[in-house]
């Protein structure tokens, strides 16, 4: 089937996409946007995370078929021809990267909690980043880094 | 918390220097293994045996070839070379051919077009199985009627080691306990995958997420039937690894299909697969029995241990050498004897996972140390102090420890961190209850506990390995001024290699411009990333490369100026060379040609066990402290850890950002395994290979980690320091369910703990007491004394 | 296969007859999660997240008709006041982006014993509003379910909403789960207080085929404080009162042993939760009396 879309602001027509395909996979798949990440494609890992008409998503439990007319931002989308955006800089700078797989997913759910709050205490980042799985970090630095990019 | 230190520095050892690959990460622009592709790319996909021990009768592949799009299909029969490939011995079929030893073992492979026809097609493959009656108890596989799983039997290494005069050592106090760890997954987030490439010399490219290239490399090219230089790795983007990255996955069989197909043609598992594609920590079965002074002095050691290594060897040899050298703790002990024993069974393989054989000892000696306490009527604590090992510790195998030993410092420090501040029983935040949003507490049944643990892991591999690494720096001219590039086969899977190796050459040739060049087997082995060595082992052959670039930059110096006296000291300053302290020759004017200059580092040479185990075989030592504060509801069960503090012995920072970065999701690891983490096996096959079932700690389980680096220079290691990446896990697990104990007066003897166990419901785990010790060869694994060649050995 | 796209519920209705084989996904949480691991292959999927009506909330007569399309996202945000109990149990949803996509249609539609919205819609006495293209029909959220995963809805029917009486007293809602975000429930508790009619309602989650309600245990309670007079003095709870209620909702669970956690174990626990669920419940209607 086609599934029209905006990503990251480009119109987008993709043809060729299976019924049962996920918007992740078309991402990854057909638009060779591989910022979004495959870790568990159960919802349970955060890793695929992407704004789908504003809304925070797991694009793997997102049917292709649905994003159809949709907009949508991924980790590529957010930073601007090399500018980054302040949540991406801060984790760099508050060392809340290492393997950097789930990264993108954060950093995505991060830029949504700070949109709907300003300035998150600990229990609110840990509410809101809870769907997303860090097996590397132990999570303290990655919630050093919210904190660090909510001054900006 | 250690607080962050301001970035932007130019990032020379010791300082805290941002990753080198953080911006390409929190774009989206890396390239991890699972997101390579190719013009013309296939898909491969992999059937397993969903069984876990049968005899292979037909394998009909003629639905799958059949199904438009599939572009090969092939079995055992199919492999190019030999049909065996192993980290330690080559003992595991590519493809099974046969016999299936355990669930999930590859049967055939195929090439489609497109990952869902390639998915589909093999679930066109048709298997004839007949089952057999497996093994599945590690005991069980001792057993004298128990059905052999390899030809030489089932028991894989045992390993003896007797100390002082344990049978007659007389003690005031005995304390008994058996424990019981179970099997984890590494849960790496980057499932496994690579893209195999053909060449046009008949050779093949691998791209590919892996620990160990030079060691992949010498297991692949075999079984493709091609001589090494023919078989080429470069290392994709490393999604985590933990230890699960360091055995074979895809490799060959993304090979073999490229090569048959002349296309390239990758895999990329998915979570489920991952589950069965890896090996896993080995579940471990400990009896001890620990003697003591009415003083405080430990006399004696009994140790009987068991590791479950599932159906193939992996690197369980070595993990069994580990687990039972190191079962006594950082403790002094002068009459000790341990028997550990590693079975093959039909479970899934184990293998190497982040502290290799220590963390289950850990649990097992930390229990111990605290009934210990108990039965003397000592503060835990204090015993510790007391028996702890310092530099000149004879150790059970009779290695005397040459290196640094803060053990008492990081106990001290360990235990001086502020406890959390006490919240109110009532009227918290749902959040700060045990259950968090599940609303299951308002302060009803709480239970604070306190609990510490003590470890230590080897660092570099032991028992007579000579895993050197290699590096060339090359500093050439550019027009932003000298650059020094970097060239390695060693592994960056997040742990920051990459940005501490730059910090190397910026310490040691005073340039601020450093590159890495593609990481690939063009250059001489690396050794893993893994045993905490590679800071120490790439680190180390950087900085020698370095030290030659520097000779001869100071050769050059001399040539092209005739002012340096005889004896005058060169140096390295701002991008000069200067001459006692002076500006001498701007490097930029003796780089008309690049100077490149390569170095292999060794560690010291280690010896192997002899008959008693007795025998220098570590190289060096890393130890650890931790104590862990938890809540628990006793009427439910349910857990929220509320701090971890951490005294590590680091022997240098090199970079504190990474440093507690480290500290932080290496403690991650062994609270899941304390709390949540259990791969669980029913007739050896899997019933929870998902993220829905495999439960690891998410952000809301993670409390803050205090930590404390002691810094005490390891002697002959680049400057002084000691990998950092395992001990937190080792020592993680055992402080958590010690705390748990303490919280409700439970015996808690097994890892994972769970609410069953911790409201009474389920009691501990029990024994009828330690199985026979089995009669074998020698210390080394048993398959050595059968002829069967080693991996590892050959290229080392 | 197809992909049915309806964008207005007479052309769902119409689909669903037409293909009575598509599998309904909407928010996908959980449909998505059978496809991408391979063990549910369609013939069609009939999507419903672009039905507008799907979406709204409504009240009529002291309920709140929650269309079938409402997010656990907007439960959370919009109906805390109104329906607290169901409110607290899309709180234990996942995470946040799974609560922005996950529906309570979709909830009750997949019919897993553990879903989290079903023992608070059983304590409320909700009823599911069930439409095909030829007929409606209501039927109470306790005679919805029929086994694990499986539910009274027919070949060509679609849940439209679920019709729950806004709280006239306290309600709670506990899940028990080995990890403290993003876990399937070993078991949950749901308890509302009706005062107005003297009735109290329970529902039990992840112990047994089917979400349950505690009848004895319901019976029981509303005996003793119509007979005591409580609903108006307000006293407290004896201990026996307690205990007893703990009691018959534990053994009103019908768990079995699995990967999450033992069936003593989710007895155990059930009496735990339904014991404090009751304090707090109490509690509060009490209203701070000595």
């Amino acid at each position: 089937m086609r599934v029209s879309l905006t990503v990251n602001g480009v119109d987008r027509v993709v043809d060729g996409v299976e019924e049962h395909e996920s918007l992740l996979h078309l991402l990854r798949e057909h638009l060779d946007l591989f910022g979004t990440k495959n870790a568990c494609e159960q919802g349970e890992c955060g890793s695929c995370s992407v704004y789908l008409d504003g809304v925070l998503v797991c694009s793997c439990l997102v049917a292709a078929g649905q994003a159809e007319g949709g907009t949508v931002t991924t980790v590529e989308g957010l930073s601007d021809d090399g500018i980054l955006d302040p949540v991406q800089q801060a984790f760099i700078e508050a060392g809340a990267v290492q393997c950097g797989f789930c990264t993108p997913g954060f950093v995505l759910a991060a830029h949504d909690l700070l949109r709907h709050v300003p300035d998150p205490d600990d229990a609110q980042i840990r509410e809101a980043l809870s769907g997303n799985l860090c097996r590397c970090t132990g999570y303290q630095k990655i919630i050093d880094a919210v904190h660090r990019a909510a001054g900006r | 918390m250690d607080t962050i230190t301001t970035v932007g520095t130019r990032g020379r050892v010791g300082e805290a220097t941002p990753r080198i690959d953080g911006e390409p990460k929190v774009t989206g622009a890396f390239a991890y293994a699972s997101d390579l592709h190719r013009e013309g790319m296939l898909f491969g996909a992999t059937l397993r045996s969903q069984v876990a021990y049968a005899r292979i009768h037909s394998v009909d592949t003629s639905g799958a070839a059949a199904t438009p799009g599939v572009v090969a299909v092939m079995l055992g029969s199919d492999v190019p070379g030999k049909n065996r490939f192993g980290l330690n011995f080559f003992d595991q079929p590519v493809l099974a051919e046969d016999v299936v030893r355990y669930s999930g073992e590859p049967i055939a492979i195929l090439a489609a077009s497109t990952p869902g026809i390639a998915r589909q097609a093999i679930g066109r493959i048709a298997v004839e199985l007949e089952e057999l009656p497996g093994v599945y108890d590690m005991e069980k596989a001792l057993a004298p009627d128990a059905p052999r799983l390899h030809e030489f039997g089932n028991v894989l290494r045992h390993v003896h080691i007797v100390h002082g005069e344990p049978d007659t050592a007389e003690a005031d106090v005995w304390v008994d306990g058996y424990y019981e760890t179970a099997m984890q997954d590494q849960a790496a987030l980057g499932p496994e995958a690579g893209l195999a490439v053909p060449a046009e010399d008949g050779g093949v490219d691998l791209y590919v997420a892996t620990q160990w290239l030079h060691v992949d490399r010498e297991q692949i090219a075999p079984c493709l039937g091609l001589p090494e230089d023919k078989v080429r790795l470069h290392l994709a983007g490393v999604g985590g690894a933990f230890g699960s990255r360091e055995d074979i996955h895809m490799q060959i069989h993304a090979c073999m299909l490229a090569l048959r197909t002349g296309r390239p043609v990758k895999f990329s598992y998915g979570r489920e697969e991952s589950f069965h594609g890896h090996v896993h920590r080995h579940p471990s079965r400990i009896w001890m029995r620990h003697g003591a002074n009415r003083d405080g002095r430990l006399v004696t050691l009994d140790v009987r241990l068991m590791f479950d290594g599932g159906a193939y060897a992996s690197s369980s040899p070595a993990v069994v050498g580990n687990a039972a050298s190191m079962a006594a703790g950082p403790y002094e002990i002068p009459n000790v004897r341990i028997e550990g024993t590693v079975v093959y069974t039909n479970n899934p393989p184990c293998g190497a996972m982040r502290g290799f054989g220590a963390p289950q000892v850990c649990f097992a000696h930390e229990a111990q140390m605290d009934k210990l306490a108990r039965a003397l009527s000592l503060d835990p604590v204090e015993l510790r102090l007391r028996n702890a090992v310092s530099t000149g510790s004879v150790l059970p195998t009779g290695q005397v420890v040459t290196g640094a030993a803060p053990v008492r410092e990081l106990i001290e420090r360990c235990v001086a961190i502020p406890l959390p501040e006490p919240e109110p029983d009532r009227g918290r935040d749902l959040m700060h209850y045990p259950g968090g949003a599940g609303n299951v507490t308002h302060g009803e049944g709480i239970r604070r506990g306190v609990g510490l643990a003590v470890g230590y892991k080897n660092v570099a591999f032991s028992e007579g390995f000579d895993d050197s690494a290699t590096a060339r720096v090359t500093l050439a001219r550019t027009p932003d001024g000298p650059e020094a590039e970097i060239h390695t086969a060693a592994v960056e899977m997040g742990q920051g290699l990459y940005t501490f190796l730059t910090q190397v050459v910026r310490t040691e040739l005073e340039i601020d411009r450093v590159e890495l060049h593609a990481i690939d087997t063009l250059i001489g082995g690396a050794g893993s990333t893994s045993a905490s060595r590679q800071s120490t082992m790439a680190g180390g052959a950087v900085q020698m490369a370095c030290a030659a670039v520097r000779e001869a930059l100071y050769g050059r110096a001399r040539a092209r100026t005739a002012s340096v006296p005889p004896g005058a000291e060169l140096a390295l300053g701002d991008g000069w060379v200067t001459c006692d302290g002076a500006p001498l020759v701007e490097l930029g004017d003796l780089l008309d040609e690049p100077v490149s200059c390569e170095a292999v580092y060794h560690h010291r040479p280690t010896g192997n066990l002899d008959e008693n185990g007795q025998g220098d075989i570590h190289v060096s030592f890393a130890f650890a402290a931790e104590r862990a504060v938890v809540e628990v509801d006793e009427d439910l069960g349910l857990v929220r850890v509320l701090q971890v503090a951490a005294a590590i012995d680091v022997g240098r920072v090199l970079n504190p950002l990474g440093l507690t970065g480290q500290i932080e999701g290496a403690t991650a690891q062994g609270l899941g395994l304390g709390l949540m983490e259990e791969v669980q096996l029913r007739d050896g096959v899997i019933s929870n290979p998902s993220f829905t079932d495999y439960l690891i700690p998410t952000i809301l389980d993670m409390p803050p980690v205090v930590s404390v680096a002691v810094e005490d220079p390891e002697p002959g290691a680049p400057y002084g320091l000691k990998g950092i990446g395992e001990s937190p896990t080792i020592v993680a697990t055992a402080a958590v369910v010690a705390a748990l104990r303490d919280a409700t007066g439970r015996e808690l003897n097994r890892a994972p703990v769970t609410p069953d166990e911790l409201v009474g419901l389920r009691g501990p785990a029990t024994t009828s007491g330690p199985p026979p010790i089995p009669e074998v060869p020698g210390q080394k694994s048993v398959p050595f004394y059968f002829g069967m060649s080693s991996g590892q050995q050959k290229i080392m | 296969m197809s992909y049915l796209r309806p964008t207005s519920w007479a052309e769902a209705l119409a689909a669903r007859a037409e293909y009575p084989e598509a599998v309904v996904v909407a928010g996908g949480t959980d449909v998505m999660v059978e496809i991408n691991f391979g063990r549910l292959h369609p013939s069609a999927l009939l999507d419903l997240s672009r039905v507008g009506e799907l979406r709204a909330l409504g009240r009529e007569d002291g309920h709140v008709r929650v269309g079938s399309g409402v997010t656990y996202q907007s439960i959370m945000r919009d109906l805390p006041g109104e329906l607290p109990g169901l409110a607290a149990a899309a709180r234990t949803v996942g995470s946040p982006p799974i609560r922005n996509r996950g529906t309570i249609g979709g909830n009750l539609g997949s019919a897993s014993p553990a879903g989290d919205c079903h023992p608070p819609l059983l304590a409320c006495g909700a009823e599911v509003e069930i439409a095909s293209v030829h007929t409606s029909r209501t039927t109470p959220v306790a005679d919805f379910f029929v086994g694990p995963k499986r539910s009274v809805l027919g070949p060509d029917e679609l849940i439209a909403a679920v019709w729950v009486p806004a709280a006239t007293g306290p309600q709670t809602f506990s899940k028990v789960g080995s990890r403290n975000a993003m876990v399937i429930a070993i078991c949950s508790f749901a308890l509302a207080l009706h005062p107005d009619v003297g009735r109290v309602g329970t529902g039990i989650g992840s112990a047994g085929p089917v979400p349950l309600r505690a009848r004895a245990a319901e019976q029981f309670l509303e005996g003793h404080l119509g007979e005591t007079g409580a609903w108006e003095s307000r006293p407290r709870l004896g201990d026996a009162v307690v205990d007893e209620f703990a009691r018959l909702v534990a053994g009103a669970a019908q768990p079995i042993d699995d990967v999450r956690g033992s069936a003593d174990y989710r007895r155990h626990a059930l009496g735990v939760v339904a014991r404090r669920s009751l304090m707090w419940c109490w509690d509060e209607f009490r209203g701070g009396r000595p």
